[in-house]
């Protein structure tokens, strides 16, 4: 029964071609650097699903914005569960992909013809940066407030648009509610939907060109 | 290896991953439910006994308005409600306590004393001292809260 479903939808969708490009690549001899990709991909799809039931009940308004988390922690059943694996999640995507990059660098998997697969994914890694930046002002507490005083300053020191950068970023002179609704709206709006193009040219560019193997001596 | 063993390595994989595969989907998905549930299934019922004043303090046979107001939190929202309520200590029998908020279109009645009667000034209902309903509109009486005397002091339910 369940294989004739299986052929019903097969032989419509060509599930099992899908099956043989993607999974059954060939594939060098290689070591367990080479699952960072694939803990990178499993990680936010992780967040991307506790995000999203995060907004079930977090709002982005001053007034609120403590309270629903206070709220999420305390009174929804496992929202500490949730909001625990959306914040150690964060910290570990970070590392994660950040040890891709250095994987792909030192074993030179960056080079012909792979150097869009390496610009994607260092658009990526800036994104995951964004991503930690834009949802560490979420919580709207104290921490969460003057890192972001002081991380939207930064590029305040850059020679003539470096004030025009910050009062950009900030959405006025000062960091208000307009500064945490526009980094919400980045934070689950502008950064997922330009990671998740780019895991696509990234993940169809490694499906296409295959993966290098780690260098010999010689190489 | 034993020849014996039927189980495959591959099959073997196989079933530990399915194993380890339900127990995440169950530690997650469980929670992830309950989550998003919790709330809704959540029966708000007010159980909490609000003072409105001393027994003595209530004149027999005239209704005195008392107000007062209740904080509510629903979710991380905190909701400030102001009521009335109508307390009639009759020559005979026990305390009762009426809402002022009219059954029809939830307009606030008024004791009139010369009229003896409950007045809604928006449809020109009437009720009596006991709340029911003498003409207008209302479909109902006033709504009569449960009461309990301790120590002398009037406690009300809402």
């Amino acid at each position: 029964m369940a294989s004739k479903v299986y052929n019903w939808f097969n032989e419509r969708l060509g599930l099992s071609g899908i099956y043989d490009t993607v999974l059954d690549r060939k594939m060098p001899k290689v070591n367990w650097f080479f699952t960072l990709g694939s803990a990178s991909l499993f990680l936010f799809t992780m967040q991307a699903l506790t995000g999203i039931f995060l907004t079930v009940y977090y709002v982005p308004t001053p007034d609120l914005a403590y309270d629903s988390i206070q709220y999420i922690m305390t009174g929804a059943p496992f929202g500490w569960l949730i909001r625990g694996m959306h914040h150690w999640g964060a910290t570990l995507m970070v590392i994660t992909v950040f040890l891709h990059m250095l994987r792909t660098f030192y074993f030179a998997a960056y080079k012909y013809p792979r150097e869009l697969t390496w610009v994607t994914g260092v658009v990526l890694l800036l994104s995951t940066l964004g991503m930690g930046f834009t949802g560490y002002l979420l919580p709207w507490n104290q921490k969460a407030y003057w890192a972001t005083t002081v991380g939207t300053a930064i590029p305040g020191t850059v020679p003539v648009i470096g004030p025009l950068i910050t009062q950009i970023l900030r959405g006025g002179a000062d960091l208000s509610g307009v500064t945490l609704a526009r980094f919400f709206s980045v934070h689950i709006w502008v950064l997922p939907a330009v990671i998740l193009a780019l895991i696509g040219v990234h993940l169809y560019m490694v499906i296409r060109l295959g993966i290098s193997g780690i260098p010999k001596k010689d190489d | 290896m034993t020849q014996s063993s039927n189980l495959t390595r591959r099959d073997f994989v196989n079933i530990v991953v399915g194993a380890v595969g339900t127990v995440i989907v169950v530690s997650v998905g469980v929670p992830a439910v309950a989550y998003v549930l919790g709330p809704g299934l959540k029966v708000s019922k007010s159980e909490a006994w609000i003072p409105v004043g001393k027994v003595e303090s209530f004149p027999v046979g005239v209704p005195t308005l008392v107000t007062f107001t209740r904080t509510t939190v629903n979710g991380w929202e905190r909701t400030t409600n102001s009521y009335g309520v109508y307390v009639t200590k009759p020559e005979s029998g026990d305390i009762y306590v009426l809402s002022n908020v009219c059954t029809h279109l939830a307009c606030r009645v008024t004791w009139k004393e010369d009229l003896a009667e409950y007045d809604c000034p928006c449809h020109e209902a009437v009720f009596d001292i006991e709340g029911l309903v003498v003409s207008g509109p209302p479909p109902k009486p006033l709504v009569r809260y449960a009461t309990k005397i301790e120590e002398d002091t009037l406690y009300i339910q809402l």
